[in-house]
This record gives structure tokens, sequence and C-alpha cells, in this order.
């Protein structure tokens, strides 16, 4: 046995090492010493579909493309706007026209330079209907001239407001004023694509011996379903200061397979599963570690025709909001640093002011009274209702819907059938309202009350449960003028907590396993848009 | 009756009595089998306990003790005190009550699949044995078509495609699992028209409903229990690989896949219990059905003695 | 023999025809569709993906546009999820890991199996036999999603040597928990069939006869016995060899090996059409196959069964 030993731990060691040990002695910045070894091997519960930055839409998936490529705008540790491939930009005086000025330094992984034309390409392949791309309603968000219509088909794209005026400028027409217009320029979709490499690839062109990019890291390895690889890019425009040489994503779908994994020091990152974050800070402090995210985990209730009748009384709805115990939920069952919620945009989003909300203050024993009291009032005996409960396959959801439904019999005697689907038959059962309850969860894409509260409007493309407020809609119009929206905000938060369409239980945090030797992980940016080059491993 | 023929009767008295000597041979057989009799003893106190093991228990399957949620691994184990026999699940509910919920469901698929499997895999084998000629050969060709097809691939279709009710997992285990048998019954079946009160009773035109149901059927009765004992634990484990994907019963029921699949991704925080209650039932209900099945064999497949 | 083989050989096209529709029609009657997403797609969009990919065909043309593009250039199509990937590149990456670590456990099934049964049926009724009885009875009821937990828990977390995952080309130390977490169970079955048919065998006339003749019991087993009593084992491997080499999914989700098990069950969850159909029919192609195999080996132990 001695002998597996010894050649198990030299294979490990063998793979460990194979990325090259050039690494800095010291951090440029902190002065800090450096690990030998400068390789980041984190999990991923799911394989992303792709990898070119106009089609992809997941989380994972975007991670990876932050490395590859890089935006005209990157974000820093706490979120704030930093020059990307946009050394600066200048907006007109009622932002309706933004001009990006392009660094001169940066290349492609083949050596040609990164034009401003590479960005107007982009841009018009996400928004026109041929690529078909399942995130192009965020050129709708970004709200450029003529969106709607090429999208529609009607338009040639060229007709898109966005123009490279020469290599180096952009500039971008937009149809309504929007202060937030250049944050956007840090999410994926807005990322420039090589046309050469599309051209004469075609769907192929994100395989790693087609792939041309412009960020950190190249593409060098994808397995499908096991992992995939990137590696320091050379051509990089500030390729001296990246510290990380190789980053790996392996899939492990299995939570508590990938933190067995972890612990045995094959992953330097995982995620906590449910409930085990207690436990694990005692055994391991400098390694499990938890940060407020701007999330929202929220039942949506059912307010079509399709609904229980008695869900369209707004008291019962109230009754069911309060008669949650969300710090049972957030302290003994999640046990991860979320926070109970009682609005659906977090306290914590820049420039939002919540309601007064009487709710909040009360204990757990008012609530409980004050709901028993309302669903009387509405004259319903709550062991009358049977709700149906709609979530899709996971252990959190799952956990939470059974606490739920527990607290809502035991306190109001209202029935729950629990509806437990995988997530194609559940966004099916949702779109056909098929439900009474339903689970979801939101993170605002910008720091903005505006990115929670949108979902509000009666036309939004989440808005299946048939919420419907005049005011709300309004409300929301006003705000995409105005120039100080924030009181639109409160009032419409205001508004939630009169009708209750959601009924928000907790706000996320992010809570991890991570190598205690791994630096700068950007804990403060509530967005998570971390990059791989501004990591690093620190000597032990 | 008013078609009985004294021929038909004389074949039932014969056939009958044969069946009977049989059985009390089989069964005195049987019950030498020391380890088939034990397994069979456990097998009815499990069921028992399934039967009437809500009785005793402090909780329900569903309710949740409020006083051990959040720190159940220290204060969620076996405890007579606080009324959780077997300790509590990750959510504070009683696994007492879940594993003997469980033990119903997974003893109704394992029962209710098999018997499915067993009542159409019979039908359609002796049909075709008993017809025979190209109406057999079609039969069985479409058995061997059947047989090609990946059956847990399909199963795993069929659960997405038509959501997870519970009559469906039965239905569709057992729909998987008649093919072996009907081939098994066909053999026989062939085997049996041969014989010559077979052939007598066709002779002086008794009717064919009534040679299947008096003379095959009975004759088969020794195969289609060996075979139905055995297909229980390979339902069963093929429930319990499916509440392992999570397209299993729904919340709040269970099932022993379930509570196996939960207590083998806890086991690593502390809550040994989670797994070994209902591993425990299930792995001995398992062995009880083998040898069970075992027992039966020897009892009724002579040559095997 | 040769006609035997072109006329099972020529059974499967109808066989494989069935399969396809019937999986087809299932597939299609699932709710949701490989571009259904969280955010619905504009109706525009969703249009042109359709197009793109034929899904705005009627079913019939469907089907039979894709039994053309399989049989006259093997092309099983695009996948539906990964945009740069296509079904037949999706198979030749996982059905060679599942191939090796499936082949590997399939050995070592039979072998252990086979001398477990072996050794019990010669020493029947003593403590080896129990000893054999109970440890293929465990094995066989002790599920692989228990196994590989607790596998990883004592040889990677423990003991520290193995890995707990992941594939890495097939290197040793990554085959070692699947393979056993894999063959525990079909070993199992292999010696208990084996034991009660070498048993059987063992009590018949012709043996009697040998015996009588003062042939060791050596070559008893080895000259007469083994070979009638493989047969029952033989009809059991056909089977399950492909459902081994076709991969347990437990396996590929547990231990990530990337797997087509595991590109089954997510292709299922996905939606994604085309590599759904890819790996029904390859699986299905393999299962007629070995069937056709296991008839074969059938015929050329035991002479008297007519093909």
């Amino acid at each position: 046995m001695i002998s597996i030993r010894t050649l198990t731990s030299t294979t490990i060691l063998g793979l460990m090492l194979s990325a090259s040990p050039l690494a800095a002695e010291t951090h440029p910045v902190t002065n800090e010493a450096l690990a030998d070894e400068q390789v980041f091997v984190y999990r991923v519960g799911d394989e992303f579909a792709s990898i070119d930055p106009q089609l992809s839409e997941d989380v994972q998936g975007g991670e990876f493309i932050r490395d590859l490529f890089e935006g005209l705008m990157n974000q820093d540790a706490d979120g704030n706007l930093v020059p990307g491939v946009a050394t600066h930009f200048e907006a007109n005086a009622d932002n309706t026209v933004y001009t990006f000025h392009l660094r001169d330094n940066a290349k492609w992984s083949d050596g040609k330079p990164v034009t401003a034309a590479d960005f107007e390409y982009a841009w018009k392949r996400l928004a026109d209907p041929e690529t078909a791309s399942p995130y192009s309603w965020f050129a709708e968000e970004m709200g450029i001239v003529n969106i709607s219509e090429v999208m529609a088909g009607d338009l040639d794209p060229s007709e898109l407001g966005v123009k490279a005026l020469d290599d180096h400028t952009l500039e971008v027409r937009l149809e309504n004023s929007m202060g937030h217009f250049p944050l956007m320029t840090t999410s994926e979709p807005t990322f420039p694509s090589p046309r050469w490499a599309v051209e004469a690839h075609g769907d192929d062109w994100t395989k790693p011996e087609n792939i041309v990019s412009n960020g950190a890291y190249i593409l060098t390895e994808r397995v499908p379903q096991e992992r995939s690889v990137r590696e320091r890019n050379p051509l990089y425009w500030d390729n001296q200061n990246t510290i990380l040489e190789r980053v790996e994503a392996l899939v492990i779908s299995d939570e508590s397979a990938a933190l067995t994994r972890y612990l045995a020091d094959e992953l330097h990152r995982t995620e906590v599963p449910t409930g085990q974050f207690g436990a694990l800070s005692e055994k391991h402090p400098e390694e499990a570690v938890t940060f407020p995210r701007l999330c929202s985990y929220y039942y949506f209730i059912n307010m079509t025709e399709n609904t229980h009748p008695a869900l369209l009384d707004p008291r019962v709805r109230e009754a069911l909001y309060l008669a949650i115990d969300r710090d049972v939920i957030t302290n003994a069952i999640l046990q991860g640093g979320e926070f109970p919620a009682y609005s659906f945009t977090p306290e914590a989003t820049a420039n939002f002011v919540s309601p007064a909300n009487p709710a909040k203050e009360m204990t757990q024993a008012e609530r409980d009274e004050r709901a028993a009291a309302l669903l009387a009032e509405a004259g319903f005996d709550g062991s009358e209702i049977e709700l149906d409960l709609l979530y899709n396959t996971s252990e959190s959801h799952k956990k939470i819907a059974i606490i739920v439904s527990q607290m809502w019999k035991q306190k109001l005697g209202v029935e729950t059938v629990l509806q437990n689907m995988e997530w194609k038959t559940f966004l099916e059962a949702r779109s056909n309202q098929e439900f009474d309850i339903g689970r979801a969860g939101w993170c605002g894409p910008y720091n903005l009350a505006s990115s929670f509260l949108d979902l509000m409007s009666s036309t939004h493309a989440y808005n299946d449960a048939g919420f419907a407020n005049a005011e709300v809609d309004r409300l929301l119009d006003e705000a995409k003028v105005s120039a100080d929206p924030s009181a639109n905000f409160t009032r419409i938060e205001e508004i939630l907590t009169t009708e209750y369409p959601i009924i928000p239980i907790y706000h996320y945090a992010g809570v991890y396993m991570m190598d205690e030797t791994l630096r700068n992980w950007p804990v403060n940016n509530v967005e998570q848009k971390w990059y791989s080059r501004a990591l690093y491993f620190a000597a032990e | 009756m008013s078609d009985t023929t004294v021929a038909e009767l004389s074949h039932e008295i014969e056939g009958s009595g044969q069946g009977r000597s049989l059985w009390q041979d089989a069964r005195r057989r049987f019950l030498q089998n020391r380890a088939a009799v034990v397994s069979l003893i456990v097998m009815i106190i499990i069921a028992l306990i399934a039967i009437f093991g809500p009785l005793f228990a402090a909780w329900n399957n569903e309710e949740v003790d409020w006083n051990v949620l959040g720190d159940i691994a220290s204060m969620g184990g076996p405890s007579i005190e606080n009324g959780h026999y077997f300790g509590v699940d990750e959510l504070g509910r009683d696994l007492y009550a879940r594993v003997v919920q469980g033990t119903q469901v997974s003893l109704m698929v394992g029962v209710i699949g098999s018997l499915i499997a067993v009542t159409f895999g019979t039908l359609y084998g002796a049909t075709a044995g008993y017809v025979g000629g190209r109406t057999d050969n079609i039969m069985m060709r479409l058995v061997d078509i059947l047989m090609s097809i990946p059956y847990m691939f399909v199963l795993i279709l069929l659960l997405v495609v038509f959501g997870r009710s519970m009559w469906l997992l039965f239905v569709g285990i057992g729909l998987i699992s008649w093919l072996e048998m009907s081939r098994i019954v066909r053999g026989q079946t062939l085997a049996l028209k041969s014989k010559e009160y077979v052939e007598a009773a066709l002779a002086t035109g008794v009717k064919h409903r009534v040679i299947v149901t008096r003379h095959i059927i009975p004759n088969l009765m020794g195969i289609i229990v060996i075979y139905a004992t055995l297909l229980v634990p390979q339902m069963i484990l093929t429930e319990s690989f499916i509440s392992f994907l999570g397209l299993g019963v729904q919340e709040p029921n269970t099932s022993w896949g379930a509570l196996i699949s939960e207590g083998a991704s806890t086991l690593q925080y502390g809550t040994y219990w989670q797994l070994v209650f209902p591993l425990a039932f299930f792995i001995v209900t398992l062995f009880c059905f083998f040898f069970i099945g075992d027992g039966l064999r020897d009892a009724l497949d002579p040559k095997d003695r | 023999m040769t006609a035997f083989i072109i006329k099972r050989l020529l059974s499967a096209i109808p066989t494989l025809l069935i399969l396809i529709i019937f999986s087809f029609l299932l597939m299609h009657s699932a709710p949701g569709g490989p571009f259904s997403s969280d955010r619905p797609l504009p109706p525009e969009v969703l249009a042109n993906i359709e197009a793109k990919y034929h899904l705005d065909d009627p079913l019939p043309l469907q089907i039979w546009n894709y039994v053309v593009g399989v049989v006259t250039q093997f092309d099983f199509g695009p996948s539906f999820q990964y945009k740069d990937r296509t079904v037949n590149e999706i198979i030749g990456q996982g059905f060679p890991v599942t191939l090796t670590y499936g082949t590997i456990s399939f050995v070592v099934a039979v072998v252990f199996g086979c001398a477990l049964g072996m050794m019990a049926a010669l020493k029947q009724n003593t403590w080896l036999d129990y000893l054999a009885v109970g440890i293929s009875i465990g094995a066989q009821v002790l599920p692989n999603f228990v196994m590989a937990p607790i596998l990883v828990l004592i040889f990677t977390l423990w003991l520290g040597w193995l890995p707990g995952g992941g594939w890495n080309g097939g290197a040793w130390p990554y085959l070692i928990m699947p393979v056993i977490a894999l063959s525990t169970s079909f070993m199992a079955s292999i010696a208990r069939i084996m034991r009660s048919s070498l048993l059987e065998v063992m009590h018949s006339n012709f043996i009697r006869t040998a015996r009588a003749k003062g042939l060791s019991s050596r070559d008893i087993l080895f000259q007469h016995a083994l070979k009638p009593a493989m047969l029952p084992v033989i009809s059991y491997l056909g089977p399950t060899f492909v459902i081994m080499i076709t991969g347990s999914v437990v396996i590929d989700l547990y231990f990530t090996t990337g797997g087509i098990g595991q590109a089954f069950v997510n292709s299922a969850l996905n939606r994604d059409y085309s590599v759904m159909m890819g790996i029904t029919i390859l699986v299905g192609c393999l299962t007629i196959f070995f069937n056709l195999i296991v008839d074969i080996l059938y015929a050329w132990i035991d002479p008297k069964i007519k093909l």
C-alpha cells in the first residue's frame, strides 16, 4: 500500500506543478511573498453552455469570459468602474451619447490590435436576430438607438446606433438618457469578438484550437463535463501584473463531493453546502468565508385567474408573508451569513432608501398573531386553503419550501403541496401559471434599485405571476428618465408591502470554502465580478 | 359452470390434487431452509413496522422539531427522551417516522412494480407460448425489440416527461421489467403444452381459456413466485437510483432511496444516523428477499435440490 | 451461422427505427424545449434558433431528416446546448471514458465474481460458502451512490491515497474508485449465478459418471463442469456488459469522470434533443450487438442450441 501512496502523491503533485513556476517572487503592490505555484482550481456545479461573449448566458460562463475577453470597462474589487480596453469615456449633457476612447496597446491573442470596430461588430452581432443569441435581451436593456427594430428584424444591424469613429474611438447613441450605461460595458455580452475568427470557423470559433481572445488568459483545454483550463496570455496589455499562471474550472455537480475534494486539497474554492457553514468555519476558520450579495430569494404569488381564490385577497397574502420566520431560515437552515429579507430590494443597494415597514420591527410572535388575525379577517379558515408551492430541484430550495410549508401549516393551518420540478418543467409550469406560489431568486445586475424593481413592471419578461399595478408601472417609467429616482423606488417598495405580490425571504450571501493563501478575492464586489488576473496565492 | 364437462372436472380434480401435493411438498422443503424462514419472519416484522410503525411514533413524518433545528449534528441524534428514536433528518424531522413512511413507499414500489411486471409478463408469455405459430413469432420479436431499448434511459426520460407521480413510478418500474418474465413464461408454456394431459384436454374439446387458467397458469405458479420474489429487490434498487437522481417521490413523502441518498451526502458532517437507519432497513429487506427467493426456488424447483 | 448473423443484423434495423421514433416522440412531449430559459427569448430570436436547428419542421420530417443524416453521413447533428460541439464530438469524448472504466470494471467483476461463485459452490455449506454468499449479497444490495461517498471519505479524505474525482485522461489513480464502485454489485450477481449454476451441474448425472470414473476434482471442474455452468453466467453478462460500458450515471455524477452517463442525464434535463438521441441510439446498438454475441457464444458452448 505504501507504493500506492507515493505513486499517487507524485501523480497529483506532477499535475499541480505542470504549470510554469516562473511566478514573481513578491506582489508588486503589497510586496507580499508569493507562492511558487500560481494555479487556481475551482469548482463549477454545471458546465457552461458557451464561452462566446455574445451567446453565453450563465454565471459560470461569465466568469470564464471575463478572463478570456476584456470589455471597455472593468470593475475593481469594490465594484467601481476602472478602465478596461477603454482608457476613458465621455458622455453628452443628457447622457444619450457616449464616446469611449480605446487604449492603443490592447492586442488580440493572435497579435492583431483590438479596435473600436471589434466592439461595433460584437454589439451588432448581439442584436442581430440571425445570431439568435439567448442573451439578446441585454442589447435591448442597453437601449441603443434602433435596437428594437434591429432585434425584430425590421432594420439591418448596420442601422444600430453604435459606430467606430476610428480605430480607437467608439460612439454609442442611446434612445433615452441612461446614467449607468458605462456599467453595462463590464457585462460579458458587450465584450468584443474577433470577426475574422468568427467568420472563419463559425460556431466552432470558441474551441481551444480556434479561439482568438483579448483577455488576460487564453483557453487551452476544454473537456466537456470535466474541466476547462485557461492560461496566461502573454500578449495581454497588462500581462506583467498578472500573477496567476493557470486557472482550472472543474465540473463537479455534487456539492458534498466537491467539498470532500476541497478538503482533500484538490480544489481552492468551492461552495459551502446549505447549512454547513457553521460547522466548517469552526474547523477551518481561515477558509470558510461569507460575504453579503445583492440578491433576493423570494416567493411570488400567482395573481392570475388560475390561482387559488384565497390568494386574490391581499390580507391572505400578507398573512403568508408574516407567518414566515425568516430568522429560523437564515440562522437554522442556511447558516451562512444570509440576511432576512422583508423587502425585495436589499437595503444595502446604492442610493436606496427603504420605506418604513412595521412588519420588520415586530417580534415573530407579534407577526404570527397578526397573520392569524388577518386570515380570520379575510374570512378564511386556514385548513380550507391548500396551495401548490412550485420550486425547481435543489437541496436548498427543497429545505426552504419544507420549512415554510410547516410554518404556514402550524401557524395558519394552511396546507401546502410541494411541487419539486426539474428546471425546464419548472419554467413551463411557471409560464403556464400552473402554481399558486413559486420560488425565485434574483441578483441585481447592477448596484441600483431599478435592477430589482424593474421586475415588478406588468410587462417585464419575468412577470409570470400576473402582478399589474398602474402606479408601479408609472413610477418605473418616471424613474427611467428622472435624475434622482430614489423616491420612486421607495414608493414602489411601499406598494409591495401593501399588495404583497411577492414574499421576500432572504438576501443571499456568497458562502465559500477558499484556500487561505488565495488573496484578493473581491468580497465587496456585490455583483461578484471577479477577474483571475487580480488574484494570487501568497507564500505560506 | 354450465358448460363443465366430465373430462374437465376430472382434470380439475387431478390438477388441483397434483397442485396440492406439490405445494405441500414445497412448503415442507421451504420450512427446512433456515435462512429463508428467518428471512420470512424478519420480512413480516418489517412489513408490520411499515403498517403499524406510525402508531408508536412521537412525531409525524413532516413535523419539524424546532428545538433541534440549526444544530442537528450535536442535538439531532437518536434519543428516547425527545421521541426521536432514530434521530432527526437535516430539517429536524423525525427520522423514525420518515423511515417508517419510506418503508411503506419502497415496499409498495417493490411489490406493486413486480406485480405489474409479473402479471403482464405472464399473460404475454403464456399467450405467445400457448397460441404459438406466427402470433408467437411476432410477439417474441417485439420482446426482442423492446429488450434492446436502454431501459434505464427510458425510465429517466419517462420521469422527466411525465413529472413525478408515485403511480407513474410504480408503473414505469413495472413495465420495464416484464420482458424477461414473458420469455421465461413462454418457454415454460411451450413445454407444458406438449404434456399429455393438456393434449388430452384439447382432444376432449375443453376450451382454450379453461386450459390456460386450469392447467397452464397453475403449473407456472412456481416460476412466477420465484421470479416475483427476486424482482422485488430489483425494483427497490431501481427506485433508490431514481431517488438519487432527484426524480423520485415528492416531499414530504420519502422512500428508502431518498433517505439513503440524503444520508450518504451528509455522512461527512457527522450525522451518521441519517444514513445508518434507512440503510439498515434497506439492506436487511433486500437480504430477506434474496434468501426467500433462493428458498422458494429450492422448494419449488425440485431438480435443483 | 452466417445466415443467422445476417438475419439478426437485418432485424436490428426495424428495432433501431422503433427506438428512434419512440425516443423522438417521448422527448418532444417533455415540457419545455432546448431553448426555453428563465427569461423567455424574444419571438424573433426563438424563431431564428428553431429554424437554425430545423425544429420548426413538422415532426415526421424532422425524424426523416434525422434518420437520413445518421444513415448517410453518420451525422447525429449539433448539440443544442453546447454551441460549439456536435453530438459526434460529445460521444467521441465521453464514450472512450465510459468504455475504459466500464471494461475494466467488467473484467474485475467477471474474474472476482466467477472465482467467488466457484469457491462457494465447491465448498458448499462450509463457512467459506456462507462467507462468499454473505459478501455477494451484501455487495449486491449496497447502492453505488452509498459506496461512492464512503470510498471517497476513506481513500481521499482520511488516507489521502486517491484523488476524489476527475478523469485526467484515465490515469490509474483516477480509475480505482470508479471501478470498485461500479463493479461490486455486478461481481456479486455473477458470483451468485455462478454458484447456483455450478452446483446444479456438479449434481448432474454426467459429473457423477465422471467422478465414478475416478477423474480428479480439478479435471472434473475444468474439463466438464465449468463450460455448461458458464451458460447462465454468459446470458447475464451480455446485457450487463452494455450496462457497464455505457456507464453508470452515478459514477459519472459522483466522480466527475465525464462519461456518457452524465452526458445523457444532462441532455435529458436540458432537453438537448440531439445528444439524447445520439446516446440512446448508441446504447441501443450496443445492446443489440452484445445480445447477438451472447447467442453466438451460447451456440459455441452448447452445440445442442440451435441458432
